[in-house]
């Protein structure tokens, strides 16, 4: 009863100070002078009309690569925490109803195809590597819940992950070769503005990056799924 | 004044969601709400100007934690019995 | 401030959200409701850093008919905020999964969700 009052004192200071602080707080009337540098000069410097994606690829690309990182590092302990020794299932599984696996063939194409769309577009429109990525794992989910035995390998995606990582770091070190620097989008022409095969080497990167993520999500919806074939 | 008056309604759902999701008795009904929490904040991402923040929110916030939080859900239900 | 705009309610809404979710993280019991308010924590903080972005009657950073390339820097919000929440989700769901797999690790080793059961791993 205690620890409850003094959560809630603590709790009502927090909110007096942020009660405070949203007072204070003047909303801005232009921007600051780095964003007004991206804005002024992304479209003629990276050539992507959207401005986000010029920001995370290009200008930002370390923090990309190091978030792509983090998310390999947090799959992989999430296969080292759910590993069992057998693979082998103790007992029968239900088997899901016609409808969903009507749904299933006619579905998992078309979102695979809005998954790879999204990424292919993320320098032109809303979206990239990391929605598109989602999409592709939400696919996978499907797949898992109309079969929960579909013979997926883990190899295939090990070795999907593993190639589209290496390659992003090529594109990189190529940046570093070729042109201004580390991930550097000039090593391919810039284009016609607003065109699908423009901005460089971003819809590359990005479609990588989209690769990766889409199969590091997909490792840890196949591990879990693992988990629930094994022990009961 | 329409943006007001929805993210006016935007927030009292959000917050009444998230009371539930911490009150609830059932887990799957916490879950659900979270879920629901995280698609409300990405309509209010959509009405603060940031269409890719929305779309990453509504892809991977919204699906992809509630049908992780379900797996293993599942799995500790399984083994309870 | 003014806090009938879309951004005031945003920024009350991102730190009432902030409360709640540090309330559930001191007070619950059960593991799994813990993680629910960490999700709820990391909501409202990407609500506040989006909203602290957001100019009154600006429209989203991409280049097209309507924000040409010559006005874009007195029409669009500011996008290095929306490219750092972009980060921030996808790691949180990340850290959410790996949070995940060690309840149901703890799970099996004592059979429980409590917490007040782990009391070894108390110093």
């Amino acid at each position: 009863m205690y620890k409850k009052l003094f959560v809630l004192l603590l709790l009502a200071v927090l909110g007096w100070s942020f009660f405070t602080l949203l007072q204070t707080h003047q909303e801005r009337q232009s921007l600051n002078p780095l964003s007004k540098h991206y804005v002024e000069k992304g479209p003629d410097e990276v050539g992507a009309p959207n401005l986000v994606t010029a920001i995370v690829v290009t200008y930002r690309g370390f923090d990309t690569l190091g978030e792509v990182t983090i998310l390999f590092v947090s799959a992989a302990i999430v296969g080292l925490f759910l590993k069992t020794e057998n693979r082998r299932r103790k007992y029968k599984i239900r088997s899901t109803s016609e409808i969903l696996h009507a749904a299933q063939r006619l579905l998992f194409p078309v979102m695979i195809l809005f998954g790879i769309y999204i990424f292919m577009n993320g320098h032109l429109t809303p979206g990239g590597g990391f929605q598109g990525g989602a999409v592709i794992a939400t696919a996978m989910i499907l797949v898992l819940l109309t079969n929960p035995e579909s013979p997926i390998s883990h190899r295939a995606f090990n070795l999907l992950e593993s190639v589209s990582g290496f390659s992003y770091i090529i594109i990189g070190v190529l940046g570093v070769l070729l042109a201004g620097g580390f991930l550097d989008n000039h090593i391919l022409p810039l284009g016609k503005f607003g065109n699908l095969f423009s901005a460089g080497a971003i819809p590359l990167i990005y479609s990588f990056v989209g690769l990766k993520v889409g199969s590091e999500l997909s490792s840890i919806i196949l591990n879990l799924n693992d988990v629930q074939k094994d022990d009961k | 004044m329409i943006l007001i008056i929805v993210s006016m309604v935007l927030g009292v759902v959000m917050i009444a969601v998230s009371l539930v999701a911490l009150h609830t008795k059932k887990l799957q009904a916490a879950i659900l709400a979270a879920g629901v929490l995280s698609l409300m904040t990405s309509i209010l991402f959509l009405l603060l100007a940031a269409p890719d923040v929305a779309l990453t929110e509504a892809a991977i916030g919204s699906a992809l934690t509630t049908a992780i939080f379900f797996y293993v859900l599942n799995k500790i239900k399984n083994t309870h019995v | 401030m003014n806090f009938f705009s879309v951004q005031g309610i945003s920024l009350t809404i991102g730190f009432i959200l902030i409360l709640i979710g540090l309330w559930g993280i001191l007070t619950q019991r059960n593991l799994i409701r813990i993680i629910i308010g960490f999700t709820i924590f990391n909501n409202g903080v990407n609500l506040i850093i989006v909203a602290l972005a957001y100019m009154k009657g600006r429209t989203a950073p991409i280049i097209d008919q309507v924000v040409t390339r010559t006005d874009a820097v007195d029409k669009v919000a500011d996008p290095i905020p929306q490219a750092l929440v972009l980060t921030a989700i996808v790691i949180g769901v990340g850290v959410t999964a790996v949070m995940l797999s060690y309840t149901l690790r703890m799970y099996r080793a004592k059979h429980s969700l409590e917490i007040n059961v782990f009391t070894e791993s108390k110093w």
